[in-house]
């Protein structure tokens, strides 16, 4: 493509954006509108980008998942149900200390969804990867297949459920990115928590809208993603690391 | 004689089909999303059809989901639709039917929505 074309084109797209923009209304708030008719768009990928260097020694996010989520524990750390965690690095020789919080990583290609057996564990149209209860047998091999630990089993019988998560024993459950709350057009309930009483390490948003703040820290700032060696392409990124 | 045989016969089933018969209070609103012999017929097509709309592709309209039925139909008393005359859990028990739903979903109506 010709130099003069390509100024062409960048002119017409930046015409399009300002006829589609009224006064006072951004992108995101376009973006995170969706009505309830409307199936979940293709266009859009969901994502985190979550900035170590500001993550707090605080558990904010989880605590504010396993409320929204209703994900309560037994005191039985080893079958506990866990969808995210803080993680803690520490370098071995400097003894340079970090955290993170660690959930399911919605990866574009994620293997999860590969091994699943039942057609259970899938993708949805918007990046979000969950789990199909209704047909998940509980084998277990996605949770063999995440190379981020990131989904339980549910062992132990399940009550007092929130009207927006069902969950249920001998199922596999992960994070949804809040899916409940996403198509209302909220953020998840830990980058909620995090700006409000953490670190302000975590922002949410779609990670294919030009106009999205995610989409611009992205561009012009140095991230990673945890395994990048596997090359799935992960909807949570990471800076700092 | 047989006549009157046959009719005594005839009350006492129907008394006792009565007696069996499940009961059930319907709490709120005055009409359904559909008819009344529809839903009967077809609550399980529809509950069927919008689990997966809703959780494959994210149309989470509210006319067949199983949180609007539980927030109209679910006990004043008890704030479910499980329990001996609970809404669902009646005539389950009734046809013998088993009723999976709320080994997962709450069987609870939202708090908020107690009017």
């Amino acid at each position: 493509m010709n130099p003069e074309r390509r100024q062409l084109l960048g002119w017409g797209a930046a015409a399009a954006a300002g006829v589609a923009l009224a006064p006072g209304l951004r992108l995101v708030e376009l973006a995170l509108a969706r009505s309830p008719e409307e199936a979940a768009s293709a266009l859009k990928r969901w994502g985190l980008l979550i900035d170590i260097a500001k993550c707090a020694d605080c558990d904010a996010c989880v605590t504010a998942c396993h409320d929204e989520n209703g994900v309560t524990a037994h005191g039985r750390p080893a079958t506990d149900p866990q969808w995210i965690r803080k993680v803690s690095l520490r370098d071995r020789h400097t003894g340079f200390a970090q955290t993170l919080p660690l959930m399911c990583q919605h990866c574009e290609h994620p293997p999860c969804v590969d091994v699943c057996p039942t057609g259970a564990s899938f993708k949805r149209a918007d990046g979000i990867v969950l789990v199909d209860k209704h047909t998940c047998i509980g084998c277990r091999y996605c949770v063999m297949a995440c190379p981020f630990g990131a989904r339980s089993f549910v062992h132990e019988p399940v009550s007092g459920q929130k009207p927006d998560v069902p969950r249920g024993k001998g199922t596999v459950e992960s994070c949804t990115l809040c899916v409940h709350r996403v198509d209302r057009g909220e953020t998840p309930a830990c980058v909620e928590a995090c700006n409000r009483d953490g670190g302000k390490a975590m922002s949410f948003g779609d990670l294919n809208d030009a106009a999205s703040e995610i989409h611009r820290r992205l561009k012009h700032e140095a991230s990673r993603e945890i395994r990048a060696d596997l090359a799935l392409n992960t909807g949570v990124r990471y800076q700092g690391l | 004689m047989t006549r009157i045989a046959a009719g005594i016969l005839a009350a006492v089933l129907a008394l006792a089909a009565y007696a069996q018969a499940p009961k059930f209070k319907i709490e709120r609103g005055e009409a359904c999303v559909a008819p009344t012999g529809e839903m009967r017929r077809d609550h399980m097509e529809f509950l069927l059809h919008q689990r997966d709309r809703t959780l494959r592709e994210g149309v989470r309209t509210t006319r067949f989901s199983l949180k609007s039925c539980v927030d109209c139909h679910a006990s004043r008393e008890t704030g479910s639709v499980l329990g001996k005359e609970g809404f669902c859990s009646s005539c389950h028990a009734y046809a013998a039917v088993k009723l999976d739903c709320f080994e997962c979903h709450t069987p609870m109506r939202q708090a908020k929505a107690t009017p």
